[in-house]
């Protein structure tokens, strides 16, 4: 059963389309990956999928009413607020849960992502893996069925970028949710992703949907076999 | 001599380019074609180049030939160049991918006609947007006096201290020395009158129905208003203000709702700072060059200032802090995702404050005098 559907998505700025009638389900439990170039509206479509901006034709659809959480690319925490409270916010707006137990499941979502102890720090003197990871608390606050994750692993090391990755596949197993990543991270997007679509920048539409290791033996575009074969599996 | 400074030379249909022995000269890069030798524009479907024996190429060689490319290529054929080392051809090759496309090419800048168009239309929208935002904000005031609006405590108490005890200082020195500028100026001419008591007067109407709102809520544009929008042009590019909008929280509410009403409630409570400030500064001055004693000063303005006095000048203040808060924020949630966006947000900030303060002062101006008050 597809949790979100794209139907006939196109994206862009003004008049001008980044990415035209992009159509994919996204399952239940899985993780698909959006990739492609730079500037081919990776992100562009994220942001539509979230509703940060409205797609210019098309429809993307949540299965039941949209629940998701976001790990923005550089991960967005509000810097006036203790990590803590970044993550107690999501909960205080929308009145989830009693209020006395929130710093609790605050606590529990900063452990969960291997942040115990730092709750009373802020943003500015946490490292970019560090940052990243409250986030991802921040973003699993409401319990959410979907987390969409923009460039994860832009600017970690190799070593926090597969962290970041073991720990998205714990939590998918973990908490049962979808997950659906911007990336053109190859190693990230074959350690961690079952399906993807492939966004051609230079021909505004995808070109290729499937599971990543098929696709790059037997995609229709060349230029996808060889994107995805440069990264060494 | 002056064969040897053409380069160029058609023969049989195609173009010969005589490369010197210490490579192309880079002026030839700024010199129409025409002047090196082209004497026909073609079209041509080669060009071939004749290399000096060691030719040790540079930029400025690979930038003359992608040049003659981009200039004498026919529409939908390509440009053959013979006799180019393979090294030169393939670096040439990278230029062509990047070349920009022949709309991009021809595109001429816009003239003045269509500059002031595209400001006209801009301004128009900053305008709208802004109203936008004052209507979002008016029809969110219910909710947050019912205690129902989504925001944070912690940051309203923020925005308080920052719009009120940090402000304090700056608020009192220049209060007081616009007071007593202005007792200066009076008394020197009112002296000449006889009429040395009424700088009283003349200090405590401007000050409070006048200047100290402007002047108050001026200093605040260039201080809170400035901080807001470079905060929320700030949260703008790290994409915090996005964190909201996807957890469905309006940055309206959230970030604007608090500062316009933090504002809006501490102008006229500095308001009443200021005037007390600048009435000091008048005394101040005005005593000892008129030789009166401060209780009959003080008994002058007491005279002078009628409660309407204030209340125009409360009124003010509360529309000036609302004003100088919304200013701030349209400009932070407008910014552009950069470095540069900050900067541009925080001048704008600034400029419109001060501009729209005065504005409705002259509105207010026009108002009280209908009004007769």
């Amino acid at each position: 059963m597809s949790v979100i559907s794209l139907q006939d998505v196109s994206v862009g700025y003004g008049s001008v389309a980044v990415q035209s009638r992009v159509s994919a389900q996204v399952g239940e439990r899985e993780i698909f990956a959006i990739v492609g170039d730079s500037g081919s509206g990776k992100s562009t479509l994220l942001r539509a999928m979230i509703g940060l901006m409205p797609p210019q034709s098309g429809r993307v659809v949540f299965e039941g009413a949209p629940s998701f959480g976001v790990l923005f690319q550089n991960g967005a925490l509000w810097s006036s607020m203790s990590v803590l409270e970044n993550v107690m916010l999501p909960m205080d707006l929308h009145g989830e849960w009693p209020r006395a137990a929130r710093p609790a499941l605050a606590r529990f979502k900063l452990a969960l992502v291997g942040l115990a102890g730092s709750e009373e720090r802020y943003p500015a003197s946490l490292s970019g893996g560090m940052r990243k990871r409250a986030a991802l608390a921040r973003a699993l606050a409401l319990d959410p069925k979907v987390l969409f994750l923009d460039e994860p692993s832009a600017g970690l090391d190799p070593l926090a970028s597969r962290r970041l990755d073991e720990l998205v596949l714990s939590l998918r197993d973990g908490l049962g949710i979808t997950v659906v990543l911007v990336t053109h991270e190859l190693e990230s997007l074959y350690r961690i992703a079952d399906r993807m679509i492939f966004l051609d920048g230079e021909a505004h539409r995808p070109v290729a949907l499937g599971v990543p290791a098929e696709l790059a033996r037997s995609a229709e575009s060349r230029k996808v076999r060889e994107f995805l074969s440069r990264a060494s599996r | 001599m002056e064969t040897r400074l053409k380069p160029l030379r058609p023969q049989a249909g195609e173009l010969v380019v005589a490369v010197p022995e210490n490579g192309i000269d880079p002026s030839w890069l700024a010199r129409p074609l025409a002047q090196l030798g082209l004497e026909e524009a073609g079209p041509y479907a080669t060009v071939r180049v004749q290399p000096p024996a060691s030719w040790r190429w540079g930029s400025a060689d690979a930038a003359f030939f992608a040049r003659l490319v981009a200039e004498l290529q026919p529409p939908g054929r390509k440009l053959a160049l013979q006799g180019l080392p393979p090294e030169l051809d393939k670096l040439l090759a990278l230029a062509r991918g990047a070349a920009p496309s022949a709309a991009h090419r021809s595109a001429k800048p816009p003239g003045i006609r269509a500059r002031l168009g595209v400001a006209a239309l801009d301004t128009a929208d900053e305008a709208r947007a802004f109203v936008a935002l004052l209507g979002e904000v008016i029809l969110l005031l219910p909710r947050f006096l019912c205690a129902r609006a989504k925001i944070r405590r912690a940051e309203l108490v923020e925005v308080l201290a920052e719009s009120s005890s940090r402000a304090l200082a700056i608020v009192a020195v220049t209060n007081l020395l616009m007071g007593a500028i202005l007792a200066f100026v009076g008394a020197v001419q009112l002296k000449t009158f006889g009429a040395g008591i009424y700088v009283a007067n003349l200090v405590g109407i401007a000050s409070v129905r006048e200047l100290t709102p402007i002047l108050t809520a001026i200093v605040l544009s260039g201080r809170t208003g400035a901080s807001f929008a470079a905060r929320i042009a700030t949260m703008q590019g790290n994409e915090e203000v996005d964190a909201l909008t996807a957890l469905k929280v309006s940055a309206v509410e959230f970030l604007v709702l608090p500062r316009v009403v933090a504002l809006g409630l501490l102008m006229p409570l500095l308001y009443a700072y200021g005037c007390a400030f600048a009435l000091l500064g008048g005394l101040a001055v005005a005593t000892p060059l008129l030789d009166l004693s401060a209780t009959a000063y003080a008994a002058q303005t007491q005279l002078a200032l009628k409660p309407v006095q204030f209340a125009i000048g409360g009124l003010k203040a509360l529309v000036f802090g609302g004003l100088v808060a919304l200013i701030g924020c349209h400009y932070g949630l407008r910014a552009a995702r950069s470095a540069a966006g900050v900067g541009a947000a925080t001048t704008s900030a600034v400029v419109a404050a001060i501009v729209g303060i005065i504005v409705l002062d002259a509105v207010f101006a026009v108002c009280a005098n209908a009004l007769k008050v």
